[in-house]
This record gives C-alpha cells, sequence and structure tokens, in this order.
C-alpha cells in the first residue's frame, strides 16, 4: 500500500506493560501520544505513517505533470484541487507522525536520501491524459481499501487523519472514474488512450498491496497492535473484485487473460503482477525513481533560501517584539 | 469601437490575467520549498482559475459567437490574448513567483474593488466575488515578500533582483488605452490614474517593511493586454496549455 513492506519493530518492554497494552488495543481503545507505548509499536508507526506520508508528497508529482496540459478549465481546476488534497494529507499524516517524537524535516530527509520509502506507483510515469483517470480510479481507488479500515487503527492521532484522508479520496475515485468514462465514450483515440491507461497501471496498482504476507511474522505483529487491519492478499481481493466490474462497465479490458469469477470463494481469479519488477522498483529502478527523488530533492534544496529567510525574519520580529516589552 | 468590442475585449484582458497568472502559479505543484507554500500555491492557482471561468464565461456571452470560456481559453492564439505583460512571465525562483504575485494583487485588489461599483451588475458580482479571494491572496503574498526581503541576506538579494527584474512590466497595468477609456466612461471601470496613487502608496509601505528598493526607472515595457506584442513567454505557455484540444479537436474531456 502507501505503506508497503513497512516490517514491525521488535519490542522489549515490560511483558506485563505489554500485556495491558494489548488488552487496551483488543479492547478496541485508542492509543494517545503521552500514553505509554512500546518501542516497537511506536517505531512501526513512524515508519509506516511517514512511508504514508512521503508516498502523498510524491504521488503529487505523476499528477502535477498534467496539470499544465488539462484539457479543460473544469479538470484543470479539479486537477488542482486533487493534488492539493495531497499535499494537505501529507501535511495530516506528517503532523500525525510528529506526535511520535520525530520531527517533519527528519522524514523528510530520510525521504531525500533513500532511508525510506514511498509507494512503488509513483514510480510510473503518467503519459497521456487518460492517465489522470486511471491514478483517480485505480491509485486512489486501492489507497481507499487500505485507509478505510485504518479509520479503526489503534493509535489515535493516525487514525483520525485517516478519517479524513479517506473523505477525500472517495471523491479522488470518483472524479478519476468519471474521466476514463469520458474517454471511454469519446472518440476512438480517447479509447485507445483508456485502454492503453488500464494495461499499464492495472498490474502496478495490485502491486501497491505488497507481497503475499500470510505467513509474515511482522505483519502479524501489527495486525495484533492494529496498526494493519488487512492482510495484503485480503486487500488486493477485495480490489479486484471492486475495479473488474467497473472497467467492464467502462468496456475496458483488463489485461489478465486469466482473469475469471470463481464461484466458490465468491471473487475473481487473477494473475498476480511480476513482483520480480515490484522489488526492482523497491530498490530504486522503477522507471521514474530517479525522476521522482531528484524532484523532491530540487524543491528541497532549492527552497532552502525560503525557508531560511522566513525563519530569519520570524526571529527579527520576534527580537523586536521582545524588545518593545 | 463600438462598447460592447470594447466590453468584450476588457473582459479578455481580466480573464487572460487570471488564467495565465494561473497556469504559471499552478506550474509549481509539487515543487515548492515547503509544504504550506504548495499548497497555498494550489490555493490561489484555484481561485484563479475559478475567476478565468466566470470571466471568460461572461467574455463569451458578451461576444455572442458561441464561444465558450473554454473555447476562450484554449483554442486563441498569442496575438488575440489580452493579459498584462507581467503575468506571463516565467516563475523564476520562488521569491521572483511571489514577487510578481504581490505586484499583481496589489493591482487586482484595487481593480477588483473598483469593479464592485461597475454600473454592469454582472460585473460587480464576479468583481465581489474574486475581491474575497484577492484579499487573501494579496496579504499572503505580501506578508511573503515582506519576510523574505527582511530575512537573509541572500533572500534579500533575491527580492531585490526580483523586484528589479519585474518593475518594467508594472506600468503597462496604469496606462489606459482605449478599451480602458470606453470602459470607464461607461461606468464600469475605475479610473487607473487614481488607482495608480493608491497602488504606490501601498507598494511603498511593502518595499519600506521588506527593506527593498523601488527601481528608479518608470519605463514600462507595453504591448499585453492591447496584444500587439507579447513576449516570447506565452506562446511557449500555450503549446502546453492548449495542446490536447489543438492534437484532440472535437473531442469531450
Ligand atoms: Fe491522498
Ligand atoms: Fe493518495
Ligand atoms: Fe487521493
Amino acid at each position: 500500500m502507501y505503506a508497503q513492506m513497512v516490517t514491525s519493530e521488535a519490542t522489549q518492554d515490560d511483558p506485563q506493560k505489554l500485556a495491558q497494552f494489548q488488552a487496551r488495543i483488543d479492547a478496541g481503545e485508542k492509543i494517545e501520544p503521552k500514553e505509554w507505548m512500546p518501542e516497537g509499536y511506536r517505531k512501526t508507526l513512524i515508519r509506516q505513517i511517514g512511508q504514508h506520508a512521503h508516498s502523498e508528497i510524491v504521488g503529487q508529482l505523476p499528477e502535477g505533470n498534467w496539470i499544465t496540459r488539462a484539457p479543460t478549465l473544469e479538470r484543470k481546476a479539479i486537477l488542482l484541487a486533487k493534488v492539493q488534497d495531497e499535499a494537505g494529507h501529507g501535511l495530516y499524516l506528517y503532523c500525525a507522525a510528529e506526535t511520535l517524537g520525530v520531527s517533519r524535516d527528519e522524514l523528510t530527509e530520510m525521504l531525500l536520501d533513500g532511508r525510506m520509502k514511498y509507494s512503488s506507483i509513483f514510480n510510473y510515469p503518467t503519459l497521456t491524459w487518460a492517465d489522470m483517470g486511471a491514478v483517480g480510479w485505480l491509485v486512489d481507488g486501492a489507497a481507499i481499501m487500505n485507509q478505510v479500515p485504518l479509520q479503526r487503527t489503534s493509535y489515535g492521532p493516525y487514525s483520525r487523519a485517516m478519517v479524513r484522508i479517506c473523505k477525500e479520496e472517495s471523491f479522488h475515485q470518483r472524479q478519476g472514474y468519471h474521466i476514463m468514462m469520458k474517454m471511454a465514450q469519446g472518440t476512438e483515440a480517447q479509447k485507445k488512450m483508456a485502454q492503453d491507461a488500464l494495461n499499464r497501471f492495472w498490474y502496478p496498482s495490485l502491486m501497491m498491496f505488497g507481497p503475499s504476507d500470510k505467513d509474515s511474522v511482522h505483519s502479524a505483529q501489527s495486525m495484533k497492535w492494529k496498526i494493519k487491519m488487512n492482510t495484503n492478499d485480503e486487500l488486493r481481493q477485495k480490489f479486484v473484485d471492486q475495479t473488474v466490474p467497473q472497467a467492464e462497465f467502462l468496456g475496458l479490458t483488463v489485461p489478465d487473460k486469466t482473469l475469471r469469477w470463481n464461484d466458490e470463494k465468491g471473487g475473481y481469479d487473477f494473475a498476480e503482477p511480476d513482483w520480480s519488477e515490484f522489488f526492482e522498483v523497491i530498490k530504486g529502478n522503477g522507471p521514474c525513481n530517479t525522476e521522482r527523488l531528484a524532484a523532491r530533492n530540487k524543491a528541497w534544496d532549492d527552497g532552502a533560501w525560503v525557508r531560511d529567510g522566513l525563519m530569519a525574519h520570524a526571529a527579527k520580529k520576534r527580537a523586536a517584539k521582545l524588545a518593545a516589552e | 469601437m463600438t462598447d460592447q468590442t470594447a466590453l468584450f475585449e476588457y473582459l479578455l484582458r481580466l480573464g487572460d490575467n487570471t488564467l495565465v497568472l494561473g497556469h504559471r502559479v499552478s506550474e509549481w505543484c509539487g515543487h515548492a520549498p515547503v509544504l504550506e507554500e504548495d499548497i497555498a500555491l494550489a490555493n490561489t492557482a484555484l481561485d484563479l482559475i475559478g475567476q478565468t471561468q466566470m470571466w471568460l464565461g461572461l467574455a463569451g456571452e458578451v461576444e455572442g459567437a458561441g464561444r465558450s470560456a473554454d473555447d476562450l481559453a484554449m483554442l486563441r492564439d498569442v496575438w488575440d490574448f489580452r493579459n498584462l505583460l507581467l503575468v506571463e512571465q516565467p516563475n523564476g525562483d520562488f521569491g521572483q513567483t511571489l514577487m510578481r504575485q504581490c505586484l499583481f494583487d496589489a493591482f487586482h485588489f484595487e481593480l477588483l474593488t473598483g469593479l464592485t461599483h461597475a454600473s454592469d451588475d454582472r460585473i460587480a458580482a464576479i468583481a465581489a466575488k474574486a475581491l474575497k479571494e484577492v484579499t487573501y491572496h494579496l496579504d499572503r503574498s505580501s506578508e511573503t515578500v515582506i519576510g523574505l526581503g527582511d530575512g537573509t541576506e541572500e533572500s534579500h538579494r533575491r527580492m531585490q533582483a526580483a523586484l528589479d527584474l519585474l518593475w518594467p512590466y508594472v506600468g503597462e497595468m496604469f496606462t489606459p488605452d482605449a478599451v480602458d477609456d470606453a470602459m470607464h466612461a461607461a461606468g464600469i471601470a475605475p479610473d487607473l490614474i487614481a488607482m495608480r496613487a493608491r497602488y504606490d502608496a501601498r507598494l511603498k509601505t511593502i518595499l519600506s517593511e521588506a527593506t527593498l528598493t523601488k527601481p528608479d526607472s518608470s519605463y514600462a515595457q507595453s504591448g499585453g493586454k492591447t496584444g500587439f506584442r507579447h513576449t516570447e513567454h506565452l506562446g511557449h505557455m500555450l503549446t502546453q496549455m492548449q495542446w490536447l484540444q489543438r492534437a484532440y479537436p472535437g473531442a469531450t474531456w
């Protein structure tokens, strides 16, 4: 997902405290920043929330790529508003992470020097206007699958951030689908663009949920702590079951010849994405990893004088105010 | 020039200013120095695009040739654009973008304030709505110009350079021509000469707080709002902005 392959941290805390903590989680209580929590819980959350925040920020880039080429004023406004929402999501999530004792600047540095990751999906290029449809429909759609259950996550600030974010994500998904609909019902060239976008984004979207984690000890711990609410496979299945009928409605073909409805399980059988590609993307070898990270680094480096300037001015103002008192 | 022609021209000026500046600001999306600025710039761009829809929508109505706001935005070439040269200037660094914004916002604020009293209700209504947004834009851009002008040595140097670079584009905003005169005579547009005095007073305060020096020259570039001679930058912007509509004529999106 937006936080792929976050392995939970080992915890070496007092067993009695741990048991009490687990009991609170099992009872559905929310854990708040000032309360005791296992070190592993805190660290795992920092990584997960941080990675999620970074994904929102880097996620601005593939869509920002089309803002200056949006076909109508209304489309331009909708896309701008969407990308602005994503920046806002990043902001809420960095704030949630800060309650765990890490600053936004520290997290940013870790993104920029590659110590922290962001979702693999944002390392794919957006090549036509239909990609704005596909990203909203599939990428925001997949994000929602994961984030709706996370509204019930055990950590209070994370859960509250998710509640705000989910409302906007479902809006994004509908807007994306609407773009796809216009394209699928449009001219031959538009239909071709729409199908091409689905062809390129289908498997990368399935990868968003991460590899199968059925047997992963780490996810078992995260699930016990209610940091992770479902297994990757559960969410992927749900996503496919929801998305295939939508593609049919658009008259588009999901690029998977093995795709079949399975009556027995009440869901689709479908082909796994190429996991070797996924691991390459995670390692930094995706089609756009270099550009994405370079763009974020450039924004940060070029902005240094602005941040310094504004801080220096604020300090002068404070000093002047103090002197006047 | 008939009143209708002048009105159409005038509405294009209003709508093209917000369209072109909105587009420029939107180029920042995802690349700002800090997250809050990314959000604020997107917000400004969104307001300006929204205003464009209203101004160009009305322009199309007044023209009566069946052109929509989108047609006007996406299917005119450089010589038909009526925006000020200032707003088509490239973003440059963040300081240059904010200086351009501040110089325009201060003008825009006075202009819209005047237009809220326009004898044409449709114009007064759009101006009233836009004025709320632009009041906020001006607060923000002037605060940022002050903060950066009075920040570090480097930020001061960059802001002064931005001011020097953009100053020759200020004069065009306040130089009345036949269209401005006709609109003023019709009770629509405010008097540009009176506006200039208020603009100068406001700018003086901002620049002095920002510890910046107003350039000595009063030389003004012109040719944007008449469409006579835009800068080379506009054509490249339109190439990008209009590409889909030009490449796939007649498609709906
Ligand atoms: Fe988001
Ligand atoms: Fe998202
Ligand atoms: Fe989204």
